[in-house]
């Protein structure tokens, strides 16, 4: 280093004093920084190579043609296109969807908000009653409860046996495209016990004294539900629906082992996440399939945007 | 939604306060224990049917058989040309190892969220809540197309990997909130006494999260073993399916044939389901009232 060599002895001190106060800073960083890093290690690889990247491909796939065999072949808007003007298939998909929405989320939170206020008096039992309601719940997602269904509501099921003894014939649920979206309403509301105990854990957060002092006042029962319980509740209420919302979007396991796969009889069944397995893997029409699904988010996330503006005009937090 | 959430969670303890009349706790009693039959009888029915005469099954409605019979579990256990024996073996590899990597790889990112300070942790703990709003429909297909490309389609690697990668942001969330709820002083004082942060993840973090960990492990064995679409999407070989598939092509091949057999799968298939529930009830209703997960 014959620069170095000429220059004066205080000047090379600087630089030494420079290199060490970056390297100082580097270091200091490293240490401050490092431990976090590394303990998020998997998570971030998680993150950018199957959630941004995959997230990124599949924006890109949906303006494309692609079916596997042969690279993505890029055909604009095309798919969006179809999917807006020209594709009954997904037409038919939205409405079961959104009947499904519609009428499953309701009444299962009906459902949920009343068994947890039943429970919410210090009844005996409270433990075996939750457990019991909870149950089904906790089974719902699998291939048996469906295939269970599929008996309990066919032509000769439990159902009909059922209401032959009050001298009703029953028609055959599951093979009728106008009842069998409603046997799969049936089956998510009998799920109602996960936001049931949510609710019964917002319930146990009202304070006592709120009612004894209502009902000091001369309050009605049903006054103190109506200017009390839901009111307080309703923080827990629109968390609720939507959570309850975004996993009826979602639905498929007892649509798809119900209707054996095709969503019939005559699309009756054909929920929006099956049309797009269908799509996927049947078609291998991967581009439209890609296209399907972001057309899934976008409604997801308008609800969703949707109820949280709507929130500020009914959720109440108390602060 | 990490207010309302976080709300809910400072649960008070239950008032039982309000005193009511005998018999309007009896009414109450009584529409409970009727509705608990009424939401209990079609899984009582099917346990019921799996042991009935096969000519009995569809000819009652009541719960009890007029004679117990296990044939159809015979039966169906051998009902396809692999046996149930497999897909039950498939299954609790599949599963055990789910939760491994899920408790391994979301405690660390909910230690580095909820303990460590580094620069841009706010920004990743944001975008890590906005991952639990994604559906994973939009990711689907350029996952199966990578692990097609990888060969692992016909492997259990797209359904186990992921979750060594934290890919189930709900088990995050609940650590971060229950590890917010353990004393600063303590990790504060091994710092102090100069532990590294893997010290204290290892020997102070962890032993004291032991609840939530179960919780987390417990809801990661039900929902992979009921888990029907990975599994549908990335077996295809029928030595590789889980009981979930299995049971699917039981119904398919069967159809009307064996309804005996079938019930007695089914109602095999939601055992360990039951009896994980019967054990760990609590932690399992104290996991769903923290975080609202989703079933």
């Amino acid at each position: 280093m014959s620069n170095a060599m000429r220059t004066p002895a205080g000047a090379i001190n600087v630089e030494r004093y420079q290199g060490a106060v970056a390297e100082g800073r580097f270091r200091r960083l490293w240490n401050a920084n490092a431990p976090g890093y590394l303990f998020l290690l998997p998570w971030l690889i998680g993150f950018f190579g199957l959630t941004l990247g995959p997230a990124l491909i599949s924006l890109y796939l949906s303006f494309t043609d692609f079916d596997m065999l042969q690279s993505p072949r890029w055909v604009g808007a095309a798919n969006y296109v179809r999917i807006a003007t020209a594709d009954p298939k997904f037409s038919a998909a939205m409405h079961v969807t959104l009947t499904y929405v519609v009428f499953s989320v309701p009444f299962k939170l009906t459902f949920a908000l009343l068994v947890a206020m039943a429970l919410n008096r210090g009844l005996r039992g409270l433990p075996i009653y939750r457990a019991i309601f909870y149950l089904p719940s906790l089974l719902g997602g699998s291939v048996a409860i469906a295939v269970l269904w599929r008996q309990l509501f066919a032509s000769d099921g439990l159902v009909n046996a059922a209401l032959s003894h009050f001298g009703i014939e029953g028609p055959s649920w599951i093979s009728h495209p106008s009842y069998s979206i409603y046997t799969l309403v049936a089956l998510s509301v009998w799920q109602f016990g996960s936001p049931m105990i949510i609710f019964l854990a917002g319930l146990r957060q009202i304070p006592q004294d709120m009612y004894e002092a209502a009902s000091l006042d001369g309050a009605s029962k049903f006054r103190q539900f109506y200017k009390i319980t839901l009111p307080l509740l309703t923080p827990v209420i629109f968390f609720n629906a939507v959570v309850q919302t975004i996993e009826a979007f979602k639905a498929f396991t007892p649509a798809f082992i119900i209707s054996g796969g095709t969503g019939g009889p005559i699309n009756s069944t054909l929920f929006y996440t099956l049309y797009l397995y269908q799509e996927a893997f049947g078609n291998f029409r991967m581009g439209y399939a890609s296209a399907l699904a972001w057309i899934l988010v976008v409604i997801i996330a308008i609800f969703t945007a949707f109820s949280f503006l709507s929130s500020r005009y009914w959720v109440h937090y108390d602060d | 939604m990490t207010e309302m959430t976080a709300s809910v969670t400072a649960a008070r303890p239950p008032s039982d306060i309000t005193k009511r009349s005998l018999p309007a706790s009896l009414i109450i009693h009584a529409l409970l224990i009727a509705a608990s039959l009424l939401m209990l009888y079609p899984l009582l029915w099917m346990v019921s049917a799996s042991v009935r005469p096969e000519n009995e099954i569809f000819s009652s409605t009541s719960l009890i058989p007029s004679s117990i019979d296990f044939s159809s579990y015979a039966r169906g256990w051998v009902g396809l040309d692999v046996s149930f024996g497999r897909f039950f073996w498939n299954s609790l590899v599949i599963s055990l190892l789910v939760v491994t990597g899920n408790v391994i790889a979301c405690s660390l990112t909910a230690f580095a969220f909820a303990r460590l300070r580094f620069a841009g942790r706010n920004f990743w703990f944001a975008i890590m809540l906005g991952t639990l709003m994604i559906p994973y429909h939009v990711t689907l297909i350029p996952q199966y197309v990578l692990f097609l490309n990888l060969g692992w389609v016909n492997t259990i690697l797209p359904l186990v990997v992921p979750k060594f990668l934290a890919s189930d942001a709900f088990f995050i969330f609940l650590m971060v909130q229950f590890f917010r709820g353990i004393p600063r002083e303590l990790d504060e004082a091994a710092m102090m006494d100069g532990c590294s942060a893997w010290r204290i993840y290892w020997k102070i973090m962890l032993p004291l999260s032991l609840p939530v960990l179960a919780t987390a492990a417990i809801f990661s064995f039900i929902w992979t073993w009921d888990d029907f679409f990975g599994p549908l999407i990335y077996l295809n070989d029928m030595n590789t399916y889980t009981i979930q598939l299995g049971l699917r092509t039981f119904v398919d091949s069967t159809s009307a044939s064996d309804w005996g057999g079938l019930f007695a799968m089914s109602t095999l298939t939601l055992v360990p389901v039951f009896f994980f529930f019967l054990f760990f009830q609590r932690l399992l209703i104290e996991g769903i009232a923290t975080t609202g997960m989703k079933r």
